[in-house]
């Protein structure tokens, strides 16, 4: 009994610490990010391993998303005569929820977990020492520029899942089962609004964005040096970093849309 | 006081009364050292005695229990953010795999530390670049990522970018280890001849005796976190101290014994309860 209390108490300590060190590390992050203003082209490249190198699988599963939703809407709209609104499903389903919470999650696997064996195995490699040594803070240098690049980089990949799923829905809801074309984009521009919409799905992907590239640098950072370290630390990143996405889904979902 | 003085401008690194444990395991119990300006010095002993660690509090990675470090008359341990990457402009460190980036090539690597601190023009990085790259003998292999480079290579390139902003002072982590006898021989000399031609300071980490100790002008014997027997290498070898003896020759038992801290042999063998459970 007293065992296993200790070793609770030790899994307590241990989760409040490295929140801790996630926050300072964090803290750290922003307060030397000023640097980058002059540097942009740091922050640059990483948006092109993060990001640009995400989109082929964001892309295709958009397309799917969109392909599947159209498919499914279709058949229970047109039970109610109501398969014109279908347009408005597709569209309201991607931007709302799936297009953020479904590429946040293929971003945590893809590129989080990259982030985090790259940070890991330059910490393993005692690269981060080498610059630490050569006067060089790795914080800013190689931890910063990664974590804006996801910031940046998860909103435009979160939009462009959902354009490309609004696509998917119109192959299959106007090209196979006969909705009518107009319809689809008429319903769909009257009833999706610019900012209740469209901007808090934006700001859910910042969000996302933010949490998912945190976890990933946090646990690179934090890793043993050893190949099981960074191995440990890639899983944690892809599971924490999706519940961490599901969890903040629902909060922010019921403050944006609760009323 | 004028010989006090000339003391302190003799030292570049000046250690006293430093201690520093990682959790119950205590790495230093009160160690002073003192690495003379211009000079090769050693710091030996066997694996496991903190010798990496004593470079790292040299080089502010780490922070001493108690005990002060300078380097330079500067307090390492309480500079700030700031004064300490100040300070770690003028101090070069060799580290035990090289630990290049792996992401650019050879050349970028030892432009790496010009380019983040200078605003030189990109003809003058390369003209320093490839003079570092000539002193280590790699400056054909400039165009060589490090997975395409031997350990020995790696060494180099790192040991060329670890100069590159011209250093006070130059910290090898286990420069020799690993090597084939030609790339230990290259590094043996390298070693020394940069020291002298370039005014360095240096400290080497190692626990090969023979090579060490043909290039250190003093060194240092480390064991059970303290200082066991220092001196010259005709010092050590003349030395009557057991320890250094023990370490010099290779001899398996001594001072440092060859068993692991274990109960009774034979107890153990005929599993008499002796407070161990197994």
């Amino acid at each position: 009994m007293l065992a296993m209390l200790q070793s609770l108490g030790r899994k307590a300590l241990d989760f409040f610490q490295r929140l801790g060190r996630g926050h300072i590390l964090l803290l750290r992050i922003l307060a030397g990010s000023h640097t980058l203003l002059a540097r942009f082209d740091l922050v640059i490249k990483q948006i092109f391993s993060v990001g640009v190198l995400s989109l082929l699988i964001i892309l295709v599963s958009g397309l799917f998303v969109g392909m599947v939703l159209g498919l499914q809407g279709y058949n229970t709209l047109v039970d109610f005569g109501a398969e014109e609104s279908l347009g408005v499903v597709v569209s309201l389903s991607l931007v709302r929820e799936l297009g953020p919470v479904v590429s946040a999650l293929l971003f945590a696997g893809r590129a989080g977990s990259a982030l985090t064996a790259e940070i890991g195995l330059m910490k393993a490699t005692e690269q981060l020492s080498a610059m630490e040594m050569m006067a060089v803070d790795p914080v800013r240098r190689v931890l910063a520029p990664r974590f804006w690049a996801g910031v940046i980089s998860m909103p435009l990949l979160a939009a462009i899942f959902s354009a490309v799923g609004v696509i998917g829905g119109y192959f299959v809801g106007v090209g196979l089962l006969g909705v009518d074309d107009g319809a689809y984009w008429s319903q769909m521009q009257a009833n999706v609004d610019f900012y209740s919409d469209i901007l808090n799905g934006v700001l859910k992907s910042f969000v996302f964005g933010i949490v998912v590239t945190w976890i990933a640098i946090f646990e690179g950072n934090d890793a043993l040096p050893t190949s099981e370290g960074v191995s440990r630390a890639t899983t944690r990143t892809v599971v924490h970093s999706s519940l961490a996405v599901l969890g903040l889904d629902f909060i922010l979902t019921a403050l944006m849309f609760g009323s | 006081m004028t010989n006090h003085h000339s003391q302190i401008d003799a030292s570049l690194v000046k250690i006293r009364n430093l201690s520093f444990a990682r959790g119950p395991h205590k790495i230093f119990d009160g160690i002073d050292l003192d690495i003379q300006r211009g000079k090769v010095t050693a710091i030996m002993g066997p694996s496991g005695t903190g010798k990496t660690t004593l470079l790292r509090l040299i080089g502010g990675q780490l922070r001493p229990d108690t005990g002060t470090v300078e380097v330079d008359g500067e307090a390492v341990p309480r500079l700030g953010h700031r004064q300490l990457y100040r300070l770690r402009k003028r101090m070069g460190m060799l580290f035990q795999n090289g630990a290049l980036l792996t992401d650019i090539n050879a050349f970028d690597n030892v432009a790496f530390p010009l380019r983040e601190h200078t605003r030189l023009s990109e003809r003058l990085i390369r003209t320093l670049v490839l003079m570092k790259l000539e002193a280590v003998g790699l400056r054909g292999a400039r165009d060589l990522m490090p997975s395409e480079l031997s350990g020995g290579m790696s060494r180099r390139v790192a040991l060329a970018r670890a100069v590159v902003m011209d250093p006070m002072i130059m910290m090898y982590d286990e420069p020799f280890t690993g090597q084939d006898p030609i790339s230990m021989g290259v590094l043996v000399r390298l070693i020394r001849s940069l020291n002298d031609a370039m005014g360095l300071s240096s400290i080497i980490v190692s626990h090969d005796i023979q090579e060490t100790a043909a290039i250190a002008d003093y060194i240092y014997l480390l064991s059970g976190g303290k200082v066991v027997a220092e001196g010259t290498t005709d010092d050590l070898y003349a030395s009557e101290s057991e320890w250094a003896q023990q370490f010099l020759q290779g001899e398996p038992d001594g001072p440092v014994p060859f068993h692991y801290p274990a109960r009774d042999f034979t107890e153990d063998m005929l599993d008499l309860p002796a407070g161990g459970a197994n």
